[in-house]
């Protein structure tokens, strides 16, 4: 299975994914962001954490551009991926989100076979040459998501008649299928159940070898567990980013330390 | 009594026993409701079909007519030209004399012949060209009775009443019970109503031709409408951002929506007839008047389909990179297309049932012949039905009634094309 992609050198130097500066984000004559610098470090995964309407998700939807979809919605700054500017006049919108998948909040599977679903992407983006080809890819999304053994026996059943873990993991497939660079993450597990949690988790681990990972999470635990790096987001402003055990044992921040504690959020 | 905490005690359980009694009362006026509006339909369904079911069905009676060679086929050519040329009406009513040798005088032979439908001139010609081997024999044939004739055995002349009030003269009563007598009146399934164009005469007058001219014009309507609606619907939608012209747009729509119907035809009339100069009553004309009625109808179905579409499924389509017209076309379409279905058809119902725009442009007109395509002159059925009940004749009564049943199953075949296409295709998500 090691076949579809090329499996990354593990330096211990990181490198840097994805970047922002100076990024600012209004709806309408209100401002969400406030000149928000950050970097996504590659191959590794990074939380966002911070209470409920403080920017998390605004950002995360910024990075492949799914806030252009939001007709009120000013984006300025600059955001970097790879080192160009994915606000830039010309860029391919498609082709960027082709490189930084998605996934949402509710396990939304397309209302179509658990094939057709993982297949969809592969197909529109023209990966597979032959029947045989797009096979592999679904069997490989699938078992790299964890849920091929699940449901190989019935891949031509709605995927929408799966449980929500196995539906959130279905959406995960899909998002990896396209091959990506990035996977956006918006709170995946927020309607799971802790097994399921457990599960998603688990493959954020292991997909992290292959992807860059970015997740929005109102958990503190999940935060600690999956992620290398956490920003703590509040008001619109990242209020203190850095190693996850840093910002969880010894934060910087009076804000980040109340957080944390449970003092507020 | 005991002392009764705030939810148990008096004033309280009084005031639970008025909220179930205002229950039990809304309920009632809802029955009452549905049992009035039903009571009004199943109304409605009997009379017309207790009205309408008799125009399926004629009297006709047998016959017989000497078929002279001498007179046919004076030189045995056996030419189909020369039989068809041939005086079958003088035949018949030839026959007609022989059978009741008592009629004398012109005017009395005259009333003899009435008895028969002007069409058994008709109904033996074809016949015989399709059998010439009976020239020259004496041939049984059945022949349709004329409508005062049909009336009489369908229970509709008083015999009793004096001789000047009815159609029918003692005399003419006279032959008709002794035809009746002989067993050689039948009532028999009328084809010629289903299969026929329109008439004159009210035995021979069928509505195929108005059917074949509303199916012309249902599907010029369905053909402009269903494109043009989909597409003003989802660009409205999904691509048109919101501003000040789209605002003005969705208003403009939701009013056409309720624009009266002969609106709608004075325009056709002005513009595509008068400006386009496209043929008068015809069904591409039609069709078009009525595209522009259902236009709204369609747009607004399917925009509330396609608004229906959760998000999810086109920020899940969005995520994985699809643009924006493989997200339409990919997702949204196929999961709004039962609404916009259900909404084109029960858009196409009312166009089929509409009469008022089609007056404006001219298909009121009386047309024998079956429309042969989209720009041959043809009427519809809630035309025809208003031609009907417009004349004078009394058989056009049931004849109404009968279209009436027609137009209605059409209708009802419709809608539950709809509701079936709903169901099957419905989604959950």
């Amino acid at each position: 299975m090691t076949a579809t992609s090329a499996t990354q050198l593990r330096s211990p130097l990181y490198l840097t994914k994805l970047t922002t500066r100076d990024l600012d984000v209004f709806y309408g004559d209100k401002q969400a962001l406030f000149s928000v610098n950050l970097d996504i470090r590659k191959n590794q995964v990074t939380s966002l954490i911070g209470p409920s309407g403080c920017g998390k998700s605004t950002f995360l939807r910024c990075l492949n551009r799914m806030n252009d979809v939001i007709e009120s919605c000013r984006v300025e700054g600059k955001i970097t991926l790879d080192g160009e500017d994915i606000y830039r006049e010309g860029i391919d919108v498609v082709q960027l989100r082709a490189r930084i998948g998605m996934v949402f909040q509710k396990p939304n599977p397309f209302p179509k076979s658990i094939y057709e679903n993982v297949a969809y992407g592969a197909r529109i983006h023209g990966l597979a040459a032959s029947r045989p080809e797009l096979d592999e890819i679904v069997t490989s999304s699938l078992q790299r998501a964890g849920l091929f053994e699940e449901v190989k026996d019935r891949l031509e059943e709605p995927g929408t008649g799966l449980s929500g873990g196995q539906q959130q993991r279905l959406c995960i497939a899909r998002a990896i299928a396209v091959q990506p660079d990035v996977i956006l993450m918006d709170e995946p597990c927020s309607a799971l159940d802790p097994i399921a949690t457990a599960r998603i988790e688990e493959l954020m681990e292991e997909l992290r070898e292959n992807y860059t990972i970015v997740i929005v999470t109102h958990s503190m635990q999940q935060a600690a567990r999956v992620s290398q790096r956490t920003a703590f987001f509040h008001l619109g402003i990242v209020v203190e980013e850095g190693e996850t055990p840093q910002i969880f044992t010894d934060p910087k921040d009076p804000r980040t330390r109340d957080y944390i504690t449970g003092r507020f959020g | 009594m005991t002392e009764g905490s705030l939810h148990t005690s008096d004033a309280a359980a009084r005031k639970l026993r008025k909220r179930y009694a205002a229950e039990r009362r809304f309920r009632l006026y809802g029955a009452c409701a549905i049992g009035l509006a039903m009571g009004a339909l199943v109304l409605l369904l009997v009379t017309i079909a207790w009205r309408g079911v008799p125009a399926f069905f004629g009297h006709e009676v047998t016959i017989d007519v000497d078929l002279d060679a001498a007179l046919i086929d004076p030189e045995g050519t056996g030419d189909p030209e020369v039989l068809g040329r041939a005086d079958y009406s003088g035949l018949v009513k030839q026959a007609l004399r022989a059978e009741f040798p008592d009629a004398q005088g012109r005017r009395e032979k005259r009333r003899l012949y009435a008895l028969i439908s002007n069409g058994a001139a008709y109904a033996l010609r074809d016949q015989v060209l399709a059998d010439r081997t009976v020239v020259g024999t004496t041939f049984r044939v059945r022949v349709p009775l004329s409508a005062d004739a049909d009336i009489y055995f369908k229970g509709g002349v008083d015999a009793a009443s004096a001789e000047g009030d009815r159609r029918l003269n003692d005399d003419q009563i006279r032959w008709l019970d002794r035809w009746a007598a002989l067993g050689k009146v039948e009532n028999r399934f009328a084809r010629r109503f289903f299969v026929g164009g329109d008439s004159r005469e009210p035995e021979l007058a069928g509505i195929y031709g108005a059917l074949v001219g509303s199916l012309w014009t249902l599907a010029v309507t369905l053909l402009l409408s269903f494109p043009l609606g989909v597409a003003a619907a989802v660009y409205l939608e999904e691509f048109a951002p919101t501003n000040r012209l789209t605002d003005f747009v969705e208003v403009n729509i939701n009013n056409l929506a309720a624009v009266p119907s002969i609106v709608f035809g004075l325009l056709g009339l002005a513009v595509f007839l008068n400006f386009l100069e496209l043929p008068r009553s015809a069904p591409l004309v039609g069709g078009m008047v009525l595209a522009l009625m259902t236009l709204p109808t369609v747009i607004i179905a399917s925009r509330s389909a396609i608004m229906a579409v959760p998000p999810s499924i086109r920020e899940a389509a969005l995520g994985v990179g699809a643009s924006p017209l493989q997200v339409v076309s990919h997702h949204v379409l196929p999961l709004a297309l039962p609404g916009i279905l259900t909404g084109t058809i029960i858009g196409m119902a009312r166009a089929l049932g509409e009469t008022a725009p089609l007056l404006m442009i001219g298909m009121v007109a009386f047309i024998v012949d079956v429309p042969e395509g989209p720009t041959s002159p043809a009427t519809v059925l809630p035309v025809q039905i208003f031609l009907w009940a417009d004349s004078p004749e009394r058989a056009f009564v049931a004849k109404t009634s009968g279209a009436i049943l027609v137009l209605l199953t059409f209708l009802v075949a419709m809608n539950l094309v709809a509701v079936v296409l709903r169901s099957r295709f419905e989604r959950r998500w």
